[in-house]
């Protein structure tokens, strides 16, 4: 191995210490914002909701009634969400989300979007193929699963609350939150069953 | 919750909702241009706009390559440390003089045991 630090690393040393010494900030700001940034920022926020919509039905209810409010009240505030809306998935009707236009996306409950989400050719052919571009991304529906995509705008934001796979009913929503991926949220997969 | 240049064509890359950092540094200096935006040093649209010149820039040099290609905190970093330049935050000179003299400490220097230092690295220790 090399003592000595890639180049970028030294460079990132010699930017802190000289901004810490001109007390533009200190270790310790970067330090808090750091944390707060990695707890934050991430699908948690998302599953967070999906798994107590699946252990209370009074609380699915209002999500799919209210979400904006929903998020409000958790606190889940920022980002880029004025209003967002919760799609829920049936055995009858599967959710996905796109943007058309650019990458609107419900940076408040999911995190950052995936670069895909911006790529041209999902934003189009998800809207013209939805079956088709699911499968290539390792989803398939039966052909009696009718999908409905949504667009998102700067307005409003969509988020999926994905199908419950059976045989979960011994876990809690801690454990429950541990199984739901940001792709899930967007409609572009399933719930995947970990023993 | 933050918004510095982390969607649209500056986005990082991510998995699961999560920025992926390859190393600490880039965490560090992610922290650190948070942290200064957050402070009103500069927004993060003053932010963007550099960041965005340093891909189109390296776009330019390096034609044909996808965004894919580029190493996302290398030019992170060129973008903050232009911007803080221009901002009058922190100049070149004194930067590259710091560098130097990081990079001029003794090998081992963060190392909490002494060793001899004549001998190849290439053992864990």
């Amino acid at each position: 191995m090399s003592d000595q630090p890639a180049p970028q690393s030294l460079r990132t040393e010699a930017i802190e210490a000289l901004l810490v010494e001109r007390k533009l900030l200190t270790p310790e700001d970067i330090d808090t914002v750091l944390t707060t940034f990695s707890e934050q920022v991430g699908p948690m926020n998302g599953a967070t909701l999906v798994a107590r919509a699946w252990t209370d039905e009074a609380f699915k209810t209002r999500l799919l009634e209210d979400a904006t409010t929903i998020i409000q009240e958790y606190g889940f505030e920022g980002g880029q969400v004025d209003k967002l809306v919760v799609k829920a998935c049936t055995e009858s009707v599967h959710h996905v989300v796109v943007c058309t236009l650019c990458s609107c996306y419900p940076w408040a409950v999911l995190g950052l979007p995936p670069r895909w989400y911006k790529d041209p050719g999902y934003r189009s052919r998800i809207v013209r193929e939805p079956r088709a571009v699911l499968q290539e991304m390792g989803l398939t529906l039966p052909e009696t699963t009718a999908i409905k995509v949504w667009d998102s705008s700067a307005e409003i934001r969509y988020m999926v609350l994905p199908l419950r796979p059976p045989g979960l009913e011994a876990l809690d929503e801690t454990a429950l939150t541990a199984l739901i991926t940001r792709d899930a949220m967007i409609g572009v997969a399933a719930i995947e069953q970990r023993a | 919750m933050t918004n510095l240049a982390l969607q649209g064509p500056t986005a990082p890359p991510t998995s699961n909702g999560e920025i992926i950092f390859e190393a600490p540094w880039q965490n560090r200096l992610f922290g650190i241009a948070e942290t200064l935006c957050q402070q009103g040093y500069f927004s993060r649209d003053t932010f963007r706009v550099y960041l965005i010149q340093a891909i189109e820039d390296w776009e330019a040099k390096n034609l044909g390559q996808t965004d894919e290609d580029y190493a996302y905190f290398d030019l992170f970093q060129l973008a903050l440390t232009g911007l803080l330049q221009d901002e009058a935050l922190l100049e070149f000179d004194s930067l590259e003089r710091r560098v130097l003299e990081l990079s001029a400490r003794p090998h081992g220097h963060d190392h909490d045991h002494d060793h001899d230092h004549d001998h190849d690295h290439d053992h864990d220790h």
